[in-house]
């Protein structure tokens, strides 16, 4: 009766606890969704930056022209005159879900636009990502920790700068990808379930479809399935929790166009591959050690070890063969540029250009991932204590994406669930440590149950449930002291597994109870951290990372200043250009001109042809007329340049025109970075070389700049231009918008160009028909 | 009719009117006389307006009920709006009466001349006059010449007439006003008597010119005002029984102008503003309704920031917005404007319980030409017989629109109408039967309890 009465007692308890949970993970989701909408609330409803741009076309053309269009669509607007093949080159993920959500919607008949749609995908995903870190972590340390977990990635800086309503980028669904893959290994691990390991392979599908980060999935997961075997911890489990997801994985990674072959072939897969054959042979070994007598075993060890290394020779001489055969053996610019942090400063200028591929700096960890950076050694600690596959696996995870987010500064996306989980861990534990002592002091004190808390085996009694009453049943003593009921039956089915961790326990069944004082004051501390952790967080959502950067704004004494320059020259361009005009700028406005203009630019954001960028890069540091040639053999009409020198917009061309030149010169040697630099140094002040003041770059920023101010006072510099006062002989202002931040220039037409030089008989023939008979002699794009 | 004839009317005369009376009736032109007509065309903006006073005189035998109004067929291309008035009474007590236009088609009209038909409200007897006053504006009347200009050169436009009146009648004294908007004239075309008055123009007093008198007038002069025409405006009403009305306007304005030629200089345009770009234009003015509310101004591309309101919960609000960039001639831009109206304000109950939406048609932005409108009534999710009542021609037709969460759809009343001027901005109604209330609350009420029921169903299953 009374076992019956309790037993109905925990169910109601247990169920109570499950509905609070609900309503808590209910909570953390709405968190997550509001919190990234500083940017609709101080801002308005619009895409981001550069990525975001071309996602939200790519996500038009799927819904308008269709999911077959779509795969084969070859976008004549981009890199002219090669073009892109859309369908087969971009991680489709992201696109799909977002077409799927709006046709959803609309079947609904909910008129929501394209537009509102894409902005709004990244919270929703934030809100599903932090539900997957409830799961992966109730899955490694219970569900105090998951929910701890989940309510700190609801608002980690880190992931905010990637998720802010607008923000409409692979990043944004990728990582609720990776935690959900991650959730279902463990689980699968946890369980043994080929459902589970099914589900696995279906999200790591999903998360190869999203993002090229999936590659940190398939090598992190064979790293772990590695450790458990040298830690002696292989299991049926494992191997159903690895196995179904190589063989699926690969199978269904190899469906997404851009991936494609790549999922055998190049090395980023390598490790997934030999680690399925070592698991393969340890499962074949252990079968035999339990068929086989011992004396049998050491025979057939010594006979299988012989035979298996002439076979594994075999195969990594073979493997070494392909690898080295290929250049980068066969790893991506980006993957070589992770393992090497070197490597791309010294190789690819390209990736080295982008700020995200920088390493980042330590007050960087401080303001993405801020208090977490201190919790994360105390959950690394706490996954000891004691170590299981699941807990293993985050500190792999931890481990690793430290390494990654040091070296390249997007990384930090990675590194961020991670963090959450460990602290979401390590504050759940703290928090159990200190409740459990206050609750253990409270009953001395009150001399409830002196009797019975007075020996040390109930200590680890009390904090087993919530409730005061203290109940000494047989199977509490056993059991580690944390909330996970409904885990711990499981395992116990598993008797092995029960048995080990019993064991366990039972040699840590005295517990730390600490003194009331200091208890206290612990989670006074911790209140005020997590306090501090949520004003850094909404400070970092409403201040740092709100901002779409296509609207800039400044408070001044009159108030707000709103600087919408990049969007009014876009404007210009759709309505006042013809709409096979070609359009040349630095590549990092490519994906904004083709969305936002719909005109055709020459490359953009998608940097997959180095020449191509190169040959911009050579014509905005070459002289005008040079400049010229290049820019008319790609039949280019107008050429766009960024300034920021009026209003002090810092992230402007000439800023970037270092990198143009290093881009530049790698392909064409004749432009030297060195021809740029006095001494060394990027001025463009009176001390700044020839080459320099005459470039093309140049000329376009600062064309009548001296005319504002009298001066030529550069606002970003800080200092006054070299060369003031200069005409343009190849080319022509066509528009510059209100604060100069965009300036649009027209190619000239070839006569005026050959004006004076008639009795060249040669640059007579170079008529518009026959632009590139003139040219042949310097052009590098020949 | 011709047994009509006077035999003391000389035979010349007769043979020249033979072909009008073998077709027209009644009130032929035989019998009419204009007296006096005076006639203002004011060329002060881009949109042309005709002021025309007529002082007609029935000289024939029989009452005349129906006056001809004639236009050239390059004027009534552009002719966009026209309005004839019956004055009575004496100077200081004025009163005018409208009158009834329709176009009508005469199959004798020398060089393709089209004819407006005015109807009397009171039939002309024999020896009496009347007074008309009759308004007429043109779009698109104003040539650019030359047609492409650079910033720093003003605008110079040809307005092309007729010196004379033209009329199927005969007219005893006429004169011509024109007004400029500046004192700078390159050119006009001298028909004497002609004089010039800072910006004005005088022809005539011409006298005793018979029918269809024409002597062509071509002035080039100056203007600088903005020729701001919207292509097209699609204005989109939804009417929402929560109590509210949903103004979603679509515009694709252009610059009609003379066009950019060659550079434009920030420079130049930002800091010599009297020289630079005088034709270019950078603020419209829209009037919305009193008690506006939510207002929006964006494009494709996202908020346009340049805007400002004045919102009052009485009179006219003013939106005053600015495109992206200034428009030069040829330059496009396109905008949305959108706002939200207290229902109660525009929809009424008539007396036999059906519903009617009052709104003003036409184009809220000042001074502009809208060369295609079509404004879109969405009603309320099941209502039924809808009909539209417009003072002017338009085209009508019903389409379905589906919004939030319709089952059946929405219908919507499309009127359109080509060449709309401000003078249009009057209101018309639609009429139609309302909605049960059940109706529409049901779909949301499913919904609300299968959002409930989901809730439970995925707390029971965690």
């Amino acid at each position: 009766m009374a076992a019956a009465a309790k037993a109905g007692e925990a169910t109601l308890r247990h169920a109570f606890g499950n509905v609070l949970s609900f309503f808590i993970l209910l909570l953390i989701g709405v968190l997550a969704f509001s919190i990234r909408l500083f940017s609709v609330i101080k801002y308005e409803s619009v895409i981001h930056e550069f990525d975001p741009y071309f996602n939200y076309r790519v996500t038009q053309f799927l819904t308008k022209n269709g999911i077959y269009d779509f795969w084969n669509w070859f976008d004549d607007r981009t890199w002219y005159p090669l073009g892109r093949v859309i369908g087969g080159t971009v991680y489709p993920g992201l696109t799909l879900t977002a077409g799927t959500i709006w046709w959803l919607l609309n079947s609904l008949n909910i008129p929501l636009s394209v537009e509102t749609v894409c902005v709004f995908t990244a919270p929703i995903f934030s809100a599903f990502a932090s539900w997957a870190t409830y799961l992966l972590t109730k899955e490694v340390k219970g569900a105090g920790a998951g929910l701890t977990a989940a309510a700190l990635l609801a608002m980690v800086p880190s992931y905010i700068s990637r998720s802010v309503a607008g923000s409409y980028d692979n990043e944004a669904v990728a990582i609720f990808a990776l935690i959900i893959t991650f959730y279902l290994y463990i689980k699968t691990l946890n369980t043994g379930s080929l459902f589970y390991a099914t589900l696995n392979a279906i999200a790591y599908f999903y998360m190869v479809c999203s993002w090229g980060g999936y590659t940190f999935i398939i090598n992190l997961i064979p790293m772990h399935v590695l450790l458990c075997i040298v830690t002696g911890r292989y299991s049926s489990r494992l191997y159903i929790a690895y196995a179904p997801l190589v063989v699926l994985g690969t199978l269904l990674a190899a469906l997404v166009p851009v991936v494609g072959f790549n999922a055998v072939m190049t090395s980023e897969h390598f490790a997934s591959f030999l680690v399925f054959i070592i698991l393969h042979v340890v499962a074949l070994v252990y079968y035999i050690k339990g068929i086989l007598s011992p004396k049998m075993f050491k025979v057939a060890v010594t006979l299988v070890v012989s035979v298996g290394l002439v076979v594994c020779c075999a195969v990594i001489a073979i493997l070494v063969a392909l690898v080295a055969s290929s250049p980068t053996k066969g790893w991506s610019g980006r993957s070589l540029s992770l393992l090497d942090p070197t490597y791309a400063s010294k190789y690819i200028p390209i990736i080295a250009s982008v700020s995200e591929h920088q390493p980042p700096t330590w007050p960087s960890y401080f303001m993405d991932i801020n208090v977490l950076a201190f919790l994360v050694p105390a959950g690394i600690i706490a996954c000891f204590l004691p170590l299981s596959d699941a807990s293993s696996f985050v500190v792999l995870y931890i481990v690793t994406s430290v390494y990654f987010s040091g070296v390249m500064v997007r990384l930090m996306l990675v590194f961020a669930p991670a963090a959450c989980i460990m602290s979401g861990i390590a504050l759940s534990q703290a928090f159990d440590v200190f409740t459990r002592s206050i609750k253990f002091q409270l009953l001395r004190i009150l001399g409830f149950s002196e009797a019975d808390a007075g020996d040390g085996s109930s200590a680890n009694v009390v904090p087993e449930n919530d409730a005061v009453k203290v109940d000494k049943s047989e199977e509490t003593i056993k059991e580690r002291p944390s909330r996970k009921n409904k885990k711990k039956e499981k395992e116990q089915m598993e008797k092995a597994q029960a048995e080990k961790t019993s064991a366990k326990s039972k040699t840590e069944k005295r517990l730390l109870v600490l003194p009331m004082e200091l208890s206290v004051i612990g989670l006074l501390l911790l209140v005020f951290m997590g306090a501090f952790y949520v004003v850094h967080c909404v400070w970092a959502a409403a201040e740092a990372y709100s901002a779409p950067s296509i609207v800039l704004t400044s408070y001044t004494h009159e108030g707000l200043h709103v600087f919408d320059d990049f969007r009014e020259a876009y404007a210009w361009l759709r309505h006042n250009t013809e709409v096979d005009d070609k359009v040349a700028s630095w590549w990092d406005y490519g994906y904004q001109t083709t969305a936002m203009a719909n005109r055709t630019v020459i490359v953009d954001n998608n940097t997959w042809n180095n020449t191509h960028i190169a040959t911009v890069g050579t014509a905005m540091s070459s002289p005008e007329k040079a400049a010229w040639e290049i820019f008319n053999s790609l039949d280019v009409k107008y050429v766009l340049v960024v300034f920021g020198g009026l209003v002090g917009y810092p992230s402007d061309d000439i800023n970037k025109f270092l990198w143009m030149v290093r881009i530049g010169g790698g392909v064409f040697p004749h432009i030297k970075e060195p021809d740029y630099l006095r001494d060394g140094q990027y001025r463009i002040d009176s001390q700044a070389t020839p080459t320099m003041l005459n470039c093309l770059m140049y000329k376009l920023s600062y064309y009548r700049f001296v005319e504002t101010d009298g001066k030529g006072f550069d606002r970003v510099r800080r200092t006054e231009i070299g060369k003031k006062y200069f005409k343009l002989t190849h080319f022509e202002e066509v528009f510059t918008t209100h604060h100069w931040m965009v300036r649009i220039y027209k190619l000239k037409p070839s006569k005026n160009r050959i004006r004076g030089k008639m009795k060249k008989s040669k640059s007579r023939t170079s008529t518009p028909s026959s632009k590139r008979s003139g040219s042949r002699k310097k052009n590098p794009w020949q | 009719m011709e047994a009509l004839l006077r035999p003391r009317i000389m035979l010349s005369l007769t043979i020249i009117l033979i072909p009008i009376f073998l077709f027209i009736s009644g009130a032929s032109s035989h019998q009419i006389r204009i007296n006096n007509a005076e006639r203002r065309i004011d060329l002060s903006t881009h949109i042309v307006k005709v002021f025309l006073t007529l002082k007609v005189e029935n000289t024939g035998k029989t009452s005349a009920s129906e006056i001809l109004l004639a236009f050239p067929p390059t004027q009534v291309d552009h002719l966009a709006f026209l309005e004839a008035l019956a004055a009575t009474g004496k100077k200081k007590k004025k009163t005018y009466v409208s009158l009834a236009v329709k176009p009508t088609q005469l199959p004798d009209a020398p060089n393709e001349t089209n004819y407006y038909t005015i109807v009397l409200a009171n039939p002309l007897n024999t020896g009496e006059t009347a007074t008309l006053e009759i308004l007429y504006i043109l779009t698109h009347s104003l040539e650019p010449f030359p047609v492409e200009i650079s910033q720093s050169e003003s605008q110079l436009v040809y307005y092309r007439d007729s010196a004379l009146i033209l009329s199927p009648y005969h007219i005893k004294q006429q004169t011509t006003f024109i007004k400029i908007p500046s004192n700078k004239v390159e050119s006009f075309t001298r028909v004497e008597p002609t004089d010039r008055a800072g910006n004005e123009l005088k022809y005539g007093p011409y006298e005793d010119r018979p029918p269809y008198s024409y002597s062509p007038l071509l002035v080039h002069f100056e203007n600088n005002n903005p020729f701001s025409v919207v292509e097209e405006l699609v204005r989109e009403v939804e009417i929402s029984h929560w109590g509210n009305l949903q103004i979603t306007e679509q515009y694709k304005l252009a610059h009609a102008g003379a066009r950019h030629k060659g550079i434009f200089s920030r420079v130049d345009y930002q800091s010599k503003p009297t020289f630079s770009g005088v034709s270019s234009f950078k603020h419209l003015l829209a009037r919305l309704p009193p008690r506006v509310h939510s207002v929006y101004y964006r494009d494709e591309i996202g908020n346009i920031s340049t805007s400002h309101l004045r919102a009052d919960s009485w009179k006219i609000s003013e939106l005053e917005i600015e495109p992206r960039y200034p428009l030069f001639g040829g330059w496009r831009a396109t905008f949305v404007i959108g706002y939200g109206l207290p229902l109660e304000d525009f929809l009424f109950e008539s007396s036999d319980g059906r519903r009617y939406l009052n709104f003003t048609f036409g184009c809220p932005l000042v001074e502009t030409v809208v060369d295609k409108l079509t404004i879109k009534v969405v009603l309320p999710e099941g209502a039924k017989g809808p009909s539209a009542v417009v003072p002017f021609p338009v085209e009508q037709r019903l389409e379905t629109k589906y919004s939030y969460l319709d089952v059946v759809g929405r219908t919507v009343v499309v009127l359109e109408k080509k060449n709309v001027v401000p003078v249009h901005n009057i209101p018309f109604q639609v009429t139609f039967s309302p909605v049960l209330p059940l109706h529409f609350l049901s779909i949301d009420f499913i919904i609300f309890v299968s959002v409930l029921l989901g809730t439970f169903c995925v707390s029971g299953m965690i």
